[in-house]
């Protein structure tokens, strides 16, 4: 129903019929329209807020998507290796005395993980658990005639492995294929070996050599991995190392990232094996992570108070210049509660109002990103996206904070006395 | 007094400011004051009598120091924020010196206030009573206009019809008229007159102008915080003097 609903009269021009709201709604929103200037100034102040923190809030959860993405490319959630071999001490030290003993550290040789399939099978059943792939890792040589480097062998079932970290994504020349006899390997290897697909090389692991035949070139990323990695079927490995039938790790791959730390401390409670979450092995990724986050959350919270401050700040103004009005509205019967309500509202109308522009700024921002910040290649940096719930998120935060603001004007409001406002 | 009839009844009333500090002051010495249903009252007297601090008090806005206020037999003394407000709400209608209408809201909407705070709403019967109400006090022709493209004299009648759309049984008008130049200060002293003869509706008018107090039915004269004199007036407005 339009509140001032007149058949005979058209609705004067001045004043927006404000419809279906109640008093406290209706007086709240006349109050602010009649502040033009100030309403407005105060709410492009809050969507100018609005828009830095979600604008803030997506360029770094998108550089974080990326820099993660990146570096979980090349490897596993969660590995699970075989420990390192350790020799018992012929003789425990006790506290008290001191001992001229010394223990010489084993040579590490490679070990495989005992009942390996078992433990991948029951390991696939977790929740969360997306992918187990078993691995024989090891260090060997590339020999192609007089050529030779040092080289990570890498022994893998290629169906498994493509599911920790798509390495058939990431093939630069040739088909990705591992049957026995063949090898898939960094591209920067490949130019050292000036190797090309189709090719044939030696690999040796001190004891033992076996020859295969070039069928893909992969580049992972990372110059260090393409320098060194040589994929082979996992039997091949095997038999290289001399490990038939073992294997020295199992790589998971996780449903959610960032449950790989408890999950790995879990099995590691569980088992007699070395277990290592991504965030173990790239610690100073982890904690450069954490600062980022960390900073948005700062910057977070000083864009917020900013926004309550601006936001107090005008409606103290607005209750000292509407003393009379709100004298009026007491002296006919307004409730001390429901004076209270219509400085609330104002809040939350301002905080609501400047978080829906402050997003559609924020869009247009991360809009302008993408197609304007883009690397050497011509492409974007990396894509940077405005989730809704980030979006609704921090609307809802800014409208909370417009009542927050208001929450000091608006008992000033109520608790003035209606005898000593009128008069003035 | 019919005290059956009776809408005020003051009792030793008493009203101090800046009480227990060096600079109190007691502006009411102790009134008692009566006032029946449906009276057409003045209350007058120089400035700095407590003519305002007694029209608060009885407008429920301010509380007395000390006596007892009873409204339509009930003590106020004793009650509420909460409680003076929902009886102002109830009971009293205000007329102000400078008119106090909410500027940001059409005449319409102003006097549609009362309905709009009491229900959350406007319901369509509100609505009508408003537009009858407006209509009545001569102002049909501008529902729509806000208080600032009115002249001081429709302001004023605005004011009133806001005061009466709610029914109650007093209005409080302080100085009504003590804005207006002589023509608009008639016509919105016969207006009021009019209301009170239409629907009998209690007025007490504090004001200045000895011609506006002659046309009160009793003239109540207030000197330095105690009543110098309470007249009836039988000769007042003459029933001629009424339009209509």
């Amino acid at each position: 129903m339009q509140w001032v609903a007149d058949a005979r009269a058209p609705p004067p021009r001045s004043v927006p019929p404000v419809i279906g709201l109640g008093f406290e709604r209706r007086v709240a929103l006349r109050f602010l329209i009649e502040g033009r200037t100030q309403s407005l100034l105060i709410i492009v102040g809050v969507a100018a807020g609005v828009a830095v923190v979600t604008y803030i809030s997506a360029l770094i959860s998108g550089l974080q998507a990326n820099t993660l993405e990146k570096t979980l490319g090349a490897q596993a959630h969660v590995t699970i290796s075989a420990r390192d071999d350790a020799v018992a001490p012929a003789r425990q030290r006790a506290a008290s005395e001191s001992l001229f003993t010394r223990t010489q550290p084993r040579d590490q040789r490679p070990r495989s993980i005992a009942d390996w399939p078992a433990l991948m099978a029951e390991l696939q059943t977790r929740p969360g658990v997306a992918a187990v792939s078993p691995m024989i890792s090891a260090g060997g040589l590339g020999l192609r005639g007089e050529a030779s480097k040092a080289i990570a062998l890498v022994g893998v079932d290629l169906d498994r492995y493509d599911r920790i970290v798509q390495l058939r994504s990431k093939v630069a020349a040739g088909t990705a294929r591992l049957s026995p006899g063949e090898a898939m390997l960094g591209t920067e290897l490949a130019a050292d070996l000036g190797l090309a697909v189709g090719d044939r090389f030696t690999i040796s692991t001190g004891s033992v050599s076996d020859g295969a035949r070039v069928t893909a070139l992969v580049d992972l990323g990372v110059r260090e991995l393409n320098r060194r990695t040589v994929y082979l079927p996992l039997r091949s490995a095997q038999s290289l190392v001399g490990l038939p039938g073992g294997a020295t790790s199992l790589d998971l791959r996780l449903d959610d990232v960032w449950a790989a730390g408890t999950l790995a401390a879990a099995l590691q409670a569980q088992l007699p094996y070395r277990v290592e979450s991504w965030q173990q092995a790239n610690a100073q990724l982890v904690s450069a992570l954490n600062a980022q986050s960390i900073s948005t959350a700062i910057i977070r919270v000083v864009v917020a108070v900013v926004v309550v401050l601006g936001i107090a700040s005008v409606l103290v103004v607005s209750v000292v210049q509407k003393r009379r009005e709100i004298g009026i509205l007491r002296a006919m019967g307004a409730t001390r509660a429901q004076v209270q309500r219509v400085f609330l509202l104002q809040g939350a109308v301002v905080g609501a109002l400047g978080s829906v522009l402050g997003v559609g700024l924020a869009a247009a921002l991360i809009e302008g990103f993408t197609r304007f910040a883009r690397g050497s290649d011509g492409l974007p940096l990396f894509s940077i996206a405005l989730p809704p719930s980030l979006a609704l998120q921090v609307a809802l935060g800014a409208t909370v904070a417009g009542v927050l603001a208001a929450l000091v004007p608006a008992r000033s409001a109520a608790a003035l006395d209606p005898a000593q406002a009128i008069r003035l | 007094m019919n005290v059956a009839a009776e809408l005020i009844a003051l009792s030793g009333l008493r009203k101090s400011y800046n009480l227990g500090r060096p600079n109190e002051a007691e502006v009411l010495h102790g009134l008692d004051l009566h006032l029946g249903r449906g009276e057409f009252a003045a209350l007058i007297g120089p400035s700095g009598s407590g003519k305002s601090t007694l029209l608060n008090i009885l407008g429920l806005l301010e509380r007395p120091t000390a006596g007892s206020y009873r409204l339509l037999d009930q003590e106020t003394s004793t009650l509420g924020d909460q409680a003076l407000t929902l009886r102002r709400r109830e009971a009293l209608g205000f007329v102000f010196q400078f008119h106090h209408l909410l500027p940001a809201f059409s005449a319409l909407e102003n006097v549609t206030l009362p309905a709009l705070m009491r229900d959350g709403h406007v319901s369509a019967s509100a609505l009508a009573s408003a537009t009858a109400m407006l209509t009545a006090v001569g102002l049909a022709d501008a529902l729509h206009k806000r208080p600032g493209e009115l002249s001081g004299g429709m302001q004023q009648r605005v004011a009133i019809a806001r005061a009466l759309v709610n029914e109650p049984p007093l209005v409080l008008a302080d100085e009504p008229t003590g804005n207006l130049d002589r023509a608009s200060s008639d016509e919105v002293f016969r207006v009021m007159r009019r209301m009170h003869g239409e629907r009998g509706t209690a007025f007490l008018v504090v004001t200045h102008d000895p011609r506006l107090a002659d046309r009160c039915d009793r003239v109540i004269e207030l000197v330095d915080g105690q009543i110098e004199s309470d007249t009836p007036r039988p000769l007042a407005a003459p029933a001629a003097r009424r339009p209509g």
